[in-house]
């Protein structure tokens, strides 16, 4: 089957490639872009470890085909951080041990960016709703949810 | 093959599974009418690709249909409703599908668009059995039309998962009620979801509530039309007695959240 | 598998002898009790790499020129293969290679265990359960693969099947393995049946402590089996040259487990295949066990490529390492002063279609909390069409601790005696034997319960349709063969080398020791996991061992390398080495006429290695024992609501020894996660069969893992009993944990609903269904 050319934006960057109709936006990005920060932990949009942004939606990339990123605007965790400079997220995940084998974490930290950017002062409820879909199996939550608290307060008060 | 993509959270997880094999996908979203929410003279109209998150943040949908808003916002995490639509949901004909039991109640309308041309079909009438719709070879669905509001109207939406979020409803109720100024129910409407092959819709249990102020004994009534209707079976995530029982206790949570929007003490 | 063949369980006794000297350098007992490294909270190693997605999982790597592997799986329960015909997909353009039970030919040379993992991860001739592995395809991509899956040919003989642990055993169900016949039973039986084994433990006499009873509890329980649910699917890329050697790059809790079974089913020598540990995304047991890792490497031999192969969601759940599930009898007899006079338990638990120890690691375990003098189990290991069953988190103990706590809160009930004060009369102490053998040394159950009766959680008020339980669990922890290596860098800072996959933070924790050791800065060390060519054997990271034994070995790695800096040191004074100390990171001069010797730091006797003997590391190879018993008290508060069955948690805290907390973050993230998937598997985790034998809800859409908005935060209390088998007191933390929830949240269920559950899950249905029925009793 012929492939589709595509051209997006991801994390900024102008990007062209070409994939299969069929390919996941999942796909593209792991196997062709190289970016392998979004995990495939299902494949079917119950785990949230593949969580992407697509024109400043949350979404889930295993349930986006690769064709339709043209012309959007599509963000990973690895466009996460600024340079060298981690954001508050990514910083306060490590200092609160948020994360145990980490498989899990980018998915997180992108729902948690966009929870935090609709919602700058969430409470332990709406963080958690927030993050309903994202499974973690390592840290039951706890440390996760007080990271994003943390994150949420100096965000505000940055 | 040739199918129609809105959201795709449906579509992509049969692809995976190997259950459709389409030749040709073709993408609606960027078909801009079909994101429009707009009043029109026999109510609203809301386009058929419009993402289930969006559909949540329009306060004016909000504020009308309340139930509505519910059942098409509880559909799968924040990152599925970035994507989900409710005539995805719809045309996906589960039994348990979260958008459909209040769009029942509400007494919306599917606009149809095919090689005929236009039509209108009354929610309720568009799925036909489990992964299956009434829809003719060629059509698709544009937008979903929701009736002019009454004033003293308000809808609710409950579903019964095991868990908090993700889960597929195991048993879901529907109310949608109007009041007269004493806060007597004068019109009503009961959807069941899960419960049978497709979403039903329950006139006696409607009728249950019909002249009353929703005292206990029509509570009871209520529950126990909704019982009568149910023909659900024994699966994985329930087992008919379960759905059964707690189609009663939803249906009675549902009215009570509906006549408390709508005003009613 | 977890196994038995070390000596850790056999080890008879914690209690180290009185030392009135300090222990040599590398005699495993407690020889520290204050610390200025240990037990502070650092930033690990490795999270920047995990919060920029920079970190490298299993399916995260790719070789040049690697095909796509996948792998053909029986849709029976139960079935012969008659034959299965290959050709039409191996003539399919794109695909390089089609393997059957024919491309791995028997290497096994009678080892009826490795036999078993090879008949698990390819069927001879016998499909064992609905996703046993059949045949495997590599091809250019994953399209042309699952193309060539489709022409592959197998005509099946379907049998009769069973799945259901009672089923099972029953005189008339169909058998599994026609040629097993019950081990441990004297004579052996005439007939085979679908008990692989029968254990037992215990001692004294149960049939007089039940007659010396006022109160009898007996019940049967049930818990329907379960998956360690981790995020990252199995994954590897396998590549093997024409030459025989071969590499392995995989998600592994064990690499060097990984190699020495690889290695034995391909018939290759194990210094042949060099086998690299990706990062882990979970495992919790699940990854003790090699799945497909052979066909990968078989499918590399026969097309010369390097395979890439990753398992699907739906792969995981249907053809990895599951729990078991169980039925289990309990009998408890107490006194009306609150005394247990006797306990006994038969437990039966699936196993799969191999044979392995789960029902005896029950059998152990059950009773391990109390002080009894009288006491038996029987562990029954029951062969069924399920997936082979894999160690999760305690394997075993969950299930049994779930029936007889919920057994033990019954009998407190019935005679009116408070839950927590129940269990402090009867909880077994140092010098009791413990009712699987050995005698217990300093433990920590009875602090544990001194806590929980002091917690604050139990004086908060509960509301309407609230119930309040607790529980308590054991774990053994494990030690085993452990290597380190540590290398000292001429600017002073410290490499460290270890054998043990670091499954949550162990890096950190591991650099901790050795920065207390030295007497360095945490920040100067670094903690590598390092691949099987460049280190000896290392165990699993499992059974909680992780930390343990790499610390230890570590910490003696540390001593050897001091032994160096001391030598180095009195070289560059020109002294006697009798007169050199190690203190705070410095060589110190000590001796008449030496006090004028300013202290030489670490980083300046590395500087000057290259002139005193070349550089300085320390190695340890060691048998780690004594890896300490950990147990743990939990309180947990539910909403039940009356009209649904629906169970809430609104409150939970889990108190537990540690023996000393190394990295006390990563400890507290321990206890937290492993009461977390207790509440999954009390709740609403299990495998659902339909009668056909296949499984139901092979997707995280319908095995519901708890997901944040299901749990609140989750207290913990670290105590700290020191070990007194290792340097620093440090017992096994992981899995303990995992251990109490089951029997917590069923206490705390069965008080606010006002029923005694009796099987796990309590999904809805479950709990509805008991608070409805007349008798009560429990579904």
């Amino acid at each position: 089957m012929a492939g589709i050319h595509v051209k997006t934006t991801i994390n900024g960057d102008a990007v062209e490639f070409i994939c299969q109709p069929e390919e996941t936006l999942l796909d593209v990005l792991r196997n062709r872009l190289g970016l392998t920060g979004a995990k495939e932990g299902c494949g079917t949009g119950d785990c949230g470890a593949c969580s992407v942004m697509v024109d400043d939606r949350l979404t889930c990339s295993c349930l986006v085909l690769g064709a339709e990123a043209e012309g959007r605007s599509v963000e990973t965790v690895e466009g996460m951080a600024r340079g060298s400079e981690l954001h508050p997220l990514q910083r306060l995940f490590i200092e609160h041990a948020a994360l145990q084998c980490g498989v899990c974490t980018p998915g997180v930290l992108i729902a948690a960016r966009a929870l935090l950017e609709k919602n700058p002062n969430p409470s332990e409820e709406e963080i958690r709703f927030g993050l309903a879909g994202n499974l973690c199996r390592c840290t039951g939550y706890d440390k996760i949810v007080r990271a994003v608290q943390a994150a949420a307060q100096e965000m505000r008060g940055a | 093959m040739g199918l129609v993509m809105a959201g795709g959270t449906d579509l992509l997880v049969k692809m995976k599974s190997g259950l459709v094999e389409p030749d040709l996908i073709v993408d609606i979203k960027r078909i801009k009418p079909l994101h429009e929410v707009k009043k029109t003279a026999s109510g609203i109209s809301i386009g058929a690709a419009l993402c289930n998150a969006a559909l949540g943040e329009n306060a004016m949908l909000r504020k009308a249909w309340p139930g509505v808003v519910e059942g098409a916002t509880l559909i799968g995490s924040k990152q599925v409703q970035g994507r989900c639509t409710m005539a995805g949901n719809l045309c996906n004909a589960s039994p348990a599908g979260d958008a459909v039991p209040a769009l029942v109640a509400a007494g919306a309308k599917a606009v149809i668009q095919g090689p005929k041309g236009k039509r209108k079909l009354a929610i309720r009438d568009v799925p036909a059995g489990p992964g299956r719709t009434t829809l003719k070879k060629g059509e698709i669905i544009t937008a979903i039309e929701l009736p002019k509001r009454e004033p003293r109207s308000a809808d609710a939406y409950l579903r019964f998962i095991p868990r908090t979020e993700m889960d597929i409803a195991v048993v879901s109720a529907a109310v949608n009620l109007t009041l007269d100024a004493k806060g007597v129910i004068k019109k009503a409407a009961v959807a069941l979801g899960a419960v049978a092959p497709t979403v039903l819709d329950v006139p006696a249990a409607a009728r249950a509530l019909i002249g009353t102020k929703l005292d206990d004994a029509a509570l009871d009534r209520l529950a126990e039309a909704a019982r009568a209707a149910c023909r659900p079976i024994d699966d994985k995530r329930g087992t008919a007695a379960f759905r059964i029982q707690v189609a009663g206790v939803l249906a009675q949570r549902a009215a009570r959240t509906a006549y408390a929007r709508a005003g009613g003490k | 598998m977890v196994t038995l063949k070390d000596n850790s369980l056999a080890n008879p006794t914690e209690a180290a002898p009185p030392t009135t000297s300090e222990p040599g350098p590398h005699e495993p007992l407690l020889s520290k009790h204050h610390f200025k490294s240990v037990g502070t909270r650092p930033l690990r190693p490795d999270g920047i790499d995990k919060v920029t997605g920079r970190a490298k999982y299993g399916a995260d790597h790719n070789l040049p020129g690697q095909l796509v592997g996948l792998v053909l799986r029986s849709p029976h329960a139960h079935a012969r293969i008659k034959a299965i015909d290959t050709t039409r997909a191996a003539r399919l353009a794109g695909v390089k290679a089609v393997i059957t039970a024919a491309d791995l030919p028997d290497h096994t040379g009678g080892d009826e265990g490795l036999f078993d993992i090879l008949d698990n991860c390819i069927a001879r001739d016998v499909a064992r359960y609905d996703g046993h592995a059949v045949a495997a395809v590599a091809a250019v991509d994953a399209a042309t693969a699952r193309a060539a899956l489709k022409l592959i040919k197998v005509s099946y003989e379907v049998l009769p099947h069973v799945t259901d642990v009672d089923e099972a055993v029953k005189a008339n169900a169909p058998l599994i393995n026609p040629k097993n016949f019950t081990r441990g039973v004297e004579p052996a039986p005439a007939r085979p049946s679908n008990i692989a084994k029968r254990s037992t433990f215990g001692h004294g006499n149960v049939e007089a402590g039940f007659k010396a009873a006022d109160v009898i509890i007996a019940r049967t329980y049930r818990t329907e089996q379960t998956h360690q649910g981790y995020i990252e699917p199995h994954a590897c890329v396998a590549s093997i040259s024409p030459d025989g050697t071969g590499e392995l790059w995989v998600c592994t809790q064990g690499h060097f487990a990984y190699r020495q079974w690889c290695a034995a089913i391909l018939g290759m020598d194990v210094a042949k295949l060099r086998v690299t540990s990706s990062e882990i995304g979970g495992g919790f047991g699940g990854k003790t066990h090699i799945w497909m890792e052979p066909l990968a490497l078989a499918l590399s031999r026969k097309a010369n490529r390097p395979v890439k192969m990753v398992m699907s969601r739906d792969e995981v759940f249907r053809a990895s390492g599951p729990t078991s599930a169980t039925s289990i009898d309990v009998k408890l007899g107490v006194k009306k002063d609150g005394t247990i006079t006797a306990g006994s338990a038969t437990l039966r638990y699936t196993n799969g279609p191999y044979f392995g120890m789960w029902a005896e690691l029950g059998a152990m375990t059950a009773f391990a909390c109390y002080d009894l003098e009288n006491v038996e189990t029987i562990g029954l290991e029951v062969l069924v069409n399920r997936p082979k069953v894999a160690a999760y988190r305690a394997p075993s103990a969950p299930e049994a601790a779930f029936a007889i706590e919920s057994a033990v809160d019954e009998a407190a009930k019935t005679i009116g005696m408070d839950p927590v004060a129940f269990r402090i009369r009867n909880a077994a102490r140092e010098g009791s034997r413990s009712s699987y053998g050995p005698v217990y040394g300093p433990i920590g159950i009875g602090p544990t319960l001194k806590a929980a009766q002091n917690h604050p959680h139990m004086k908060a008020p509960l509301g309407p349709n609230q119930g309040r339980g607790m529980a308590c669990g054991f774990w053994f922890n494990f030690g085993g063969q452990t290597c380190s290596d540590l290398n000292i860098g001429v600017d002073g800072t410290v490499t460290l080398s270890v054998g043990t996959v670091d499954v949550g933070g162990s890096r950190a924790s591991l650099a901790l020791c050795v920065a207390e050791e030295l007497g360095i800065p945490y920040d100067h060390v670094r903690c590598v996991v390092a691949d099987t060519g460049t280190l000896g054997h290392n165990d699993m990271t499992d059974g909680s061992r992780g930390t343990f034994s790499s610390s230890m070995a570590l910490i003696f790695a540390a001593r050897n390398a001091i032994n160096v800096l001391k030598a180095r040191a009195a070289q560059m004074w020109e002294i006697p080495l009798e007169n050199v100390v190690w203190k705070d990171g410095h060589a110190h001069a000590t001796g008449d006429g030496h006090g004028n010797l300013a202290p030489l730091s670490l980083k300046e006797i590395a500087a000057s290695a290259p002139n005193t003997g070349g550089p300085i590391a320390g190695h340890a190879e060691i048998t780690a024992d004594g890896a300490g018993v950990s147990f743990a008290t939990h309180i947990c508060d539910v909403e039940v609501d009356p009209e649904t069955g629906r169970t809430r948690v609104t409150r939970y805290t889990v108190i537990q020894d540690a023996g000393k907390a190394v990295h006390p973050a990563y400890v507290e993230g321990q206890y937290q996660g492993g009461a977390a998937q207790g509440i999954g598997w009390a709740l609403n985790e299990e495998y659902v069969y339909g009668r056909d034998g296949r499984l139901q809800n092979p997707t995280f859409l319908d095995y519901r893992i708890p997901v944040c908005s299901d749990l609140p935060m989750i207290d913990t209390q670290i105590l700290e009993i020191p070990n007194p088998n290792h340097p620093y007191g440090v017992r096994g933390v992981g899995e303990t944990s995992i251990v109490p929830p089951l029997a917590a949240i069923a206490n705390a269920v069965s008080n606010a609903a006002g029923v005694r559950m009796t099987h796990i899950p309590m999904s809805p249905p479950r709990v509805l269904a008991a608070m409805t029925s007349a008798d009560k009793l429990g579904v």
